[in-house]
């Protein structure tokens, strides 16, 4: 059996109510606990995406593919662990931050490529946008400062290469299904 | 799986004769009537209600025949058993609320089935979704792990799209319920778009794939390697009518069929090569036969837990070929070496000319050794002291329709025993909840199989427990004049459960005893006829009667109170390991004519 690791999916789908609830459903129906969950619209209009990022092993994740592809709004499904992918999450970090302590809070804030996006004389607010893995080191070292908020995006991601994942799909003219790929 | 296969689209609907066109509007409700109509729907099983009161308003003067039920849950169960019966899609409807609620059991009985139905419920106006107002559920939201698919309609523009998709989805691919909810505002709205200019187009949906050449190749070649190959044949050789594929294929190898209980019919089970039925219930030799084959060949099944038993154990020696329309049927359960995806009578059709003609005498031979001391332990052989036994009335139903009614049955110990002991021998001749399971199905399912084919001798198997569970469509086939045959196979017990707790539970019989209602007065109290029967030779009088009897007849058949269904192969056994039916019976051999055809 090949080791439970994070799998991270990319579910296109049709831009209609109810399908985010489908797309989870079948995750929560195998009591799967989402790691990372994003939604958001496309370059195509009625073409949403989610990336969704759960721990399951490689037989587990070949059949969350395929259940996947049986709902009826999903367009296509990436499963993009295995290959080449760039994976990346936004953060909001707010970070206690008075005269003393705001010059190094800023300090790190460099090393990490954050940006200082909001200031009161008590706090700070930081945007970062890296990996999550990079998310997660910058949260760590601040955590000594006192946070006092923070929201991340969850992780969006993309197979790295020049092809379009759904060009294929929407060129295919109707007819006879096409032999199926090995 | 890389790559989306084809762009999925949908063949155009038959375009209604006589209305529906864009010039005149058309309220909601009566669109869908017309798509109804263009579907070639014959029969709708419904009950109506606050939310559904414009459809069934325009119901009127419309050439499909409505079967009022007693239940909404029966509607779905009839539109199930209608299309098993006929292979068509079956429709049902019910209000918003507890009637979209109460036909829950009977969506999930098809979606676990695979069987095609489209439900059309009525909901509140768009105005009031999402208020709790008077008689509304979310029934998308309930019905979502359910069904195939599910929409919600608050449009009357969407009306005609949103039930031709439905069918489409619903009878394509690997087949399964779509939910159609319609808000009462959409129902009474007005519209004039003709909806048959627009064509169905699904671009994430793919219902048929193909299996590459050097897939059907690898294929053929573990066929004509393997020494002891079986082939295990599932519902998909019955909803996919590739009966006449798998008897080809059978007489082009000689490869010996074992079935699923839900593949029953698609193999004759009075030819030769056919084996019966695996797994739980199956025969012990057929069961052992699997552990000692070195090639299965899985045909529209998916490796059930009913069937392998522990799958650690299943099938070690055996490579696996599996034939199937759905991709995530493919290594679910069971890990395979060749995994064909596609239509099963599309896929047979490619295969066949590339296996070479080949015998499995040695194989079959060794098969029918191991058949051993299965007839001594059948109970048709056991001395019956005078009491009826489950078996007997089975076995004398095969017999007396000449193993040609259409049978449908409930769940439990009586449908295992008409499992094993009728013998189907065509396709669609058993009807019955397999995957889900569904006590109280039989009654209801065996009502719409009777409108799908109306001239044929129908049967239904049920337990006492399973009857009481549907019960009131009684009601139903008096008032709609119809025939069927119920043959109640009482015990007095919920039987399955009792024999589990005989087995597992140390006989403490907990909730099992069934106090039962007079089965003959109630059938007499719905204007129907009732008899009793308590003893073997009384058997062929009262089907006689029941044939005689121009509608619904009852039959109680008080039988042995604590059989068994043996063999049984315990949850998460390994298949081989079967409990097997005491021997201290002795053995009478056949001597009455009843016996004589018997295993």
């Amino acid at each position: 059996m090949s080791p439970i690791q994070q799998r991270t999916f990319i579910a296109h789908v049709e831009d209609r109510p109810g399908v985010l609830n489908r797309v989870i459903s079948l995750f929560r129906r195998r009591a799967y606990n989402i790691d990372s969950l994003n939604v958001a619209r496309t370059e195509r209009s009625a073409i949403s995406r989610i990336t969704l990022v759960v721990q399951a092993d490689e037989r587990e994740a070949r059949l969350l593919e395929a259940n996947l592809y049986k709902l009826i709004n999903v367009l296509y499904v990436e499963h993009v662990t295995a290959q080449g992918q760039v994976a990346r999450e936004l953060a909001l970090i707010k970070v206690r931050a008075n005269e003393e302590s705001r010059s190094k809070v800023l300090q790190l804030c460099e090393v990490f490529r954050a940006r200082a996006i909001d200031v009161t004389p008590t706090s700070v607010m930081l945007e970062l946008t890296g990996t999550p893995d990079k998310i997660d080191g910058l949260i760590e070292v601040l955590r000594p400062q006192g946070i006092i908020e923070l929201v991340r995006t969850g992780a969006v991601a993309m197979a790295r290469g020049a092809e379009s994942a759904l060009a294929d799909l929407l060129d295919t003219p109707p007819g006879e299904p096409p032999e199926r790929a090995a | 799986m890389t790559k989306p296969e084809t762009t999925a689209k949908a063949a155009q609907g038959t375009p209604p004769q006589d209305h529906a066109s864009g010039a005149t509007k058309r309220t909601g409700a009566e669109i869908v009537w017309d798509v109804l109509a263009s579907e070639g729907v014959e029969v709708v099983f419904g009950y109506p209600g606050g939310a559904i009161m414009p459809i069934y308003d325009a119901m009127h003067q419309r050439p499909i025949r409505h079967v009022l039920v007693r239940h909404e849950q029966a509607a779905a169960h009839m539109a199930d058993g209608y299309a098993r019966a006929s292979g068509k899609v079956g429709v049902c409807m019910a209000t918003s609320g507890p009637g979209a609620t109460n036909l829950v059991t009977g969506i999930a009985t098809a979606m676990l089935d695979s069987s095609p139905i489209v439900c059309i419920t009525g909901q509140v106006s768009s105005t009031l979704l999402g208020s709790d107002a008077f008689q509304e559920t979310d029934i998308t939201g309930v019905t979502l792990p359910i069904t195939k698919h599910n929409y919600l309609v608050t449009r009357a523009e969407d009306i005609a799209p949103t039930l031709r998709e439905a069918f489409f989805i619903a009878r394509s691919g690997r087949p399964g319920p779509v939910l159609v909810d319609i808000t009462k505002d959409a129902q009474q709205a007005s519209t004039a778009v003709d909806w048959r200019a627009r064509e169905v187009r699904l671009p994430g949906y793919r219902p048929e794939h193909q299996p590459s050449k050097e897939e059907l190749e690898r294929a053929a070649e573990l066929i004509a390697a393997a020494e002891r190959p079986l082939i295990l044949a599932g519902h998909g050789i019955v909803k996919s009518e590739a009966s006449h594929l798998l008897m080809d294929l059978v007489e082009k190898t000689g490869i010996p069929v074992a079935s699923t209980l839900l593949g029953l019919g698609g193999f004759p089970a009075t030819h030769p090569l056919s084996l019966g039925m695996m797994g739980m219930h199956g025969e012990a030799w057929v069961n052992t036969s699997i552990q000692e084959a070195d090639l299965l060949i899985a045909l529209g099944m998916r490796f059930d837990d009913r069937v392998t038993g522990n799958l650690k154990m299943f099938a070690r020696k055996a490579r696996k070929i599996h034939i199937e329309i759905d991709p995530s049927e493919i290594n679910k359960n069971v890990t395979v070496d060749v995994g064909l995806v596609g239509d099963l009578r599309r896929t047979l059709t490619q295969l066949l000319p590339r296996i070479q003609q080949r015998t499995c005498e040695p194989w079959v031979k060794h098969i029918n050794s191991l058949k051993g001391d299965s007839a001594v332990r059948d109970i048709q052989y056991v001395p019956s002291n005078g009491r009826l036994h489950a078996a007997h009335v089975i076995h004398d139903l095969w017999w007396l329709t000449q193993g040609k009614a259409l049978m449908v049955t409930d769940v439990g110990q009586h449908q295992m025993w008409e499992a094993q002991y009728y013998r189907h021998d065509h396709p669609r001749q058993l009807i019955t909840s397999g995957g889900l399971g569904t006590m109280g199905f039989s009654l209801p399912a065996a009502i719409g199989a009777r409108l799908a084919r109306p001239g044929e001798e129908l049967w239904v198997v049920v337990g006492d427990g399973g009857f009481q569970m549907s019960a009131a469509e009684l009601s139903t086939c008096a008032q709609e004049g119809i025939k069927i045959h119920v043959a109640i196979i009482n015990n007095g017990y919920l039987g399955m459960v009792r024999q589990w707790q005989q087995f597992f539970y140390e006989n403490r019989y907990s909730a099992t005893t069934l106090h039962n209602p007079d089965f003959v007065k109630l059938a007499e109290a719905h204007g129907l006829a009732g008899l009793r029967v308590t003893r073997r030779e009384d058997i062929p009088e009262a089907v006689a009667r029941a044939r005689a009897h121009s509608g619904t007849t009852v039959i109680d058949f008080t039988v042995e109170k604590e059989d068994s269904v043996y063999p049984m192969v315990p949850t998460g056994a390994d298949l081989g390991d079967m409990i097997r039916r005491p021997t201290e019976g002795g053995v009478t051999g056949g001597s009455t004519p009843w016996n004589s055809g018997a295993v």
